[in-house]
């Protein structure tokens, strides 16, 4: 044992106690300058290949009920119909939510993104989207971990993500916590002690449960709410949680547990971004997109997984209350999903798809980026949505004009080789 | 190999088995490399439940429920309490599966063949996301997956994509050519029926050429053209078999292009015919010697072990046996660097070996490996678990880690001695400062807790 035992004794009690954010908390806000100081980026990956067709679903372009059929989100005012946001788009009725964002200027659309991979291979594509290569294996760090060390020096702007497993968009030089629902609050305070030692050499576990444990220090405030402290992951912990059975049916009673689960976990993750020293940036995975067969419309499979991030994002835009004006929220997936419905009342895998851009303090405007309509002679190899905005372009945007990275960084070392790939200006 | 006999015996037991149960380090002393040789039996990997269910039971089970909700949804009443408890029976049925499996890797002598096992069923990965591919995960492993891994690789991939479980897992069942018999009658009758790609897709992609082959759209597309046909007889319908099914009515007419070859029409034997040219590509032999040495090696494994398992696989005309013989005989597998960080499911069988103790129940050890990420039956996707450290080494799974070790250790460690806990478990693995530490543990529960939180132990 190192004679910092005793510190670090009084530091691990002191997390048990809730207290360790006074501790972390006095470099917090001094040290960051005023440009991003208390500004916020959320990126929330829908993994599987989301159908931007059913989530902002094109119900005014005239291809669009034929090329659905049976999947097809009925028009403005029918009944299960999309909400509407123009003449052309409206968004999917299980999210009433982010509707009523978007009625406020608080929520944008942009119907037509991709990443640069056309080969419809989930793991390329999700891959290339959050490593922000150009190619698939261009690099083994995530673009969201690049931004912050062109946001300063480390552990200047700090980072999170939720979920037990580190995705790919944050790994890479710069540290960042990660944290998901269950708490390890049975551990006593002689235990990571002693592992702090055993892994004083290990460049893998010695970051690691420093991290862990700071966080676990953070969440004992974010959890709050006393009935959080639940583990909130119980009944999804045996496989059909909240999935389609093999008819493509969901499993309702499963479905509406989720959704006050998912609210929470949105309210959860917006308690570590606004506490001293919080998270100013988050990454969220949520997965079940990937609609071969049985994708529904107005309900169904499909629905359950765009109702369940829904709630999440209301969760997290009432949660951080006045810091939402400092917020963006960026949701992206690996790619859409064919024009046409497939043999199986499903979609395969296709290229464009919708991008979300949320947050209070948005500027107001129509859909970002241009519709290239579903026409046929417009369908990217008369198949899927034809993509008019590099999703390279729409992080560019906000991490230029909401975090203030310099352009020149985001060319070269956030999204290596992207010089030509514009910013989307406008947004906030 | 390594010239260190302690060493290298550690070795075959915990990094190319699953951990070491209490004498198992000695037992390989002598000749490490025979212990594991040994474990490579023509008629593949053990079975964790022998007599069990089979997935033709599984599926008139999963019938009978089927018809029961259609029953109760005519009555009006979706949510009636028969529908739900055969829902839970269905439920449970996967729980006794993957219990077996779990104490099975927890007490099994072959610990070699068993993680080779494990790397072919991540390999073929079916998720238990749907309730009806659900109960068939564990049918699957044992009729697809552990009769085959030390046999030819072709048997072991038509044996995998023609099992239910794979077939409605990636969608194929209702996958329809379009110019068929059957998508003519459906159009005539006012309804749609077509092509669904997902399983010929993964097949390239995943299971045999991978990306780096170069295919097209078309190529995908092709494929699962030559694949419609390839389905499973209904539930509830006792005149179809209960398991696969050749439907040739679903069958696209006419012959097929996939990759520069040609396919003549030939109804089931036509995928069949595709599928003996995919195993017996190099780049499949390329994709399958990376996947192992990273699985069993290394993250990034080193190009002359890739090039070894490849040289084997095809010198041998796809054998896995031969396969699994190049990789106990090569050199970069018995570095002494322990590389790889073990994953969720890895950590918890090696962690019962060490206690030489086996789960009882499957609540709680399924909400401990969902909270450390791995629910069981239930990768995230096709592609199977990661095998990166970075991907399972979060500080928040560190932090799972550390809770259940604690958890673990006071009812597992039983008033033994930690030390001797610690030398079983990782032999001459174990560092002279994982060593200290234990030894000055305040309780023999928590030198245990140090034990399997302890950077060797986190590894193998």
């Amino acid at each position: 044992m190192t004679r910092d035992l005793t510190r670090r004794h009084a530091l691990m009690a002191a997390a048990g106690l809730g207290v360790t954010v006074e501790f972390l908390g006095s470099r917090a806000w001094a040290d960051s300058d005023g440009a991003i100081a208390g500004k916020k980026l959320v990126v929330v990956i829908c993994r599987g290949g989301l159908d931007g067709l059913s989530l902002s679903p094109p119900v005014g372009d005239p291809a669009y009920a034929a090329l659905r059929g049976p999947i097809a989100i009925p028009s403005f005012g029918e009944a299960g119909g999309a909400l509407q946001l123009d003449h052309t788009f409206g968004l999917h009725p299980a999210m009433e939510a982010t509707h009523a964002l978007a009625l406020k200027g608080q929520a944008r659309i942009a119907p037509a993104v991709a990443t640069p991979d056309r080969e419809r291979s989930h793991f390329e594509a999700q891959d290339v989207l959050e490593s922000g290569a150009a190619v698939v294996y261009g690099t083994s760090s995530g673009w969201l971990n690049r931004s912050l060390e062109a946001m300063g020096p480390p552990g200047k702007v700090k980072a999170i993500s939720v979920g037990p497993t580190a995705p790919l968009i944050l790994r890479g030089r710069m540290e960042a916590a990660s944290w998901s629902p269950g708490g390890a609050s049975q551990t006593d305070h002689r235990l990571p002690a002693i592992l702090q030692d055993l892994y004083a050499n290990d460049p893998l576990l010695g970051p690691a449960l420093a991290s862990g444990l700071a966080t676990e220090g953070m969440s004992k405030v974010a959890l709050a709410d006393a009935a959080m402290s639940e583990p909130t992951m119980t009944p999804a912990s045996w496989p059909m949680g909240g999935q389609a059975d093999a008819g493509g049916a969901v499993l309702r009673p499963v479905l509406q547990k989720g959704l006050p689960q998912s609210r929470k976990l949105g309210a959860t993750l917006a308690g570590f971004m606004t506490q001293p020293a919080g998270s100013q940036v988050a990454a969220v995975s949520i997965d079940g997109f990937d609609t071969h067969a049985n994708q529904g419309a107005a309900e169904g499979q499909l629905a359950a997984r765009l109702a369940y991030l829904d709630a999440f994002l209301d969760g997290l835009a009432t949660g951080l209350g006045p810091a939402w004006s400092d917020t963006v929220v960026v949701v992206a997936t690996e790619f859409g999903r064919t024009a046409r419905v497939n043999g199986t009342k499903g979609t395969d895998h296709g290229t464009g798809s919708t991008a979300l851009v949320l947050g209070g303090g948005l500027k107001r405007g129509g859909i970002v980026g241009d519709w290239p309509t579903l026409a046929q002679a417009r369908l990217f190899e008369n198949r899927d949505t034809a993509p008019t905005v590099d999703m390279r372009g729409l992080f560019k945007g906000v991490l230029r004009d909401h975090l203030g990275v310099e352009q020149a960084a985001l060319d070269g070392v956030v999204f290596p080789g992207s010089g030509g790939v514009t910013p989307v200006r406008g947004l906030v | 190999m390594t010239a260190n006999p302690d060493l290298a015996a550690a070795i075959a037991v915990t990094r190319f088995g699953l951990g070491a149960r209490p004498g198992e380090i000695e037992r390989a002393r002598s000749d490490p490399r025979g212990f594991l040789l040994a474990q490579i039996r023509s008629g593949g990997a053990g079975q964790p439940q022998p007599g069990a269910p089979t997935s033709g039971q599984r599926l008139a089970e999963f019938g009978a429920y089927q018809a029961e909700r259609k029953e109760a949804k005519a009555d009006g009443d979706p949510k009636s309490d028969p529908v739900k408890m055969a829902a839970k029976l269905l439920r449970d049925d996967t729980g006794v599966d993957f219990l077996a499996r779990a104490r099975f890797a927890a007490t099994t002598d072959d610990g070699f063949a068993e993680r080779w096992a494990l790397f072919w069923a991540n390999h073929f990965t079916v998720s238990a996301g749907k309730i009806a591919t659900a109960t068939l995960v564990g049918p699957f492993e044992q009729e697809a997956i552990r009769p085959h891994v030390f046999g030819r690789f072709e048997d072991l991939l038509v044996a995998s994509s023609g099992h239910p479980a794979m077939l409605l897992y990636l969608d194929q069942t209702a996958s329809v050519g379009p110019d068929s018999p059957l998508a003519q009658r459906a159009a005539r009758g006012g309804k749609s029926a077509g092509l669904n790609e997902n399983l010929a897709r993964e097949i390239m992609e995943l299971h045999t050429v991978g990306v780096e082959a170069g295919y097209s759209q078309a190529d995908v597309t092709e494929f699962a053209r030559a694949m419609t046909g390839w389905s499973i007889g209904r539930p509830g319908h006792p005149e179809e078999p209960q398991g696969f099914m050749f439907r040739p009515f679903a069958h696209e007419p006419g012959a097929r292009t996939i990759m520069g070859r040609t396919y003549a029409e030939d109804g089931q034997a036509q995928a069949r015919a595709v599928m003996t040219d995919l195993a017996a590509s190099p780049h499949t032999a390329r994709h399958l010697a990376t996947k192992i040495g990273r699985h069993f090696v290394s993250d990034d494994p080193p190009p002359a072990l890739t090039d070894r398992l490849a040289r084997a696989y095809l010198a041998s005309n796809g054998r896995l046996d031969a396969v699994a013989k190049a990789l106990v005989n090569s050199p970069e597998a018995w570095s002494p660097t322990a590389a790889k960080f073990k994953t969720p499911y890895e950590f918890l069988v090696s962690s019962w070996r060490a206690a030489d103790t086996a789960p009882d129940a499957v609540q709680p050890m399924a909400q401990n490996m969902n909270a450390m990420g791995q629910k069981p039956f239930s990768a995230p996707s096709p592609k199977g678990w990661p095998e990166e450290a970075a991907a399972w080494c979060a500080p928040d799974a560190v932090i799972k880690r550390m809770a259940w070790s604690e958890g673990f250790a006071g009812g597992a460690v039983a008033g033994r001695d930690p030390t001797m806990l610690a030398d079983n478990a990782l032999g001459a693995r174990l560092s002279p400062l994982a060593s200290r530490t234990i030894a000055r543990a305040e309780t023999r529960s928590e030198g245990l807790s140090i034990l399997l939180m302890s950077p060797e132990f986190q590894r193998r």
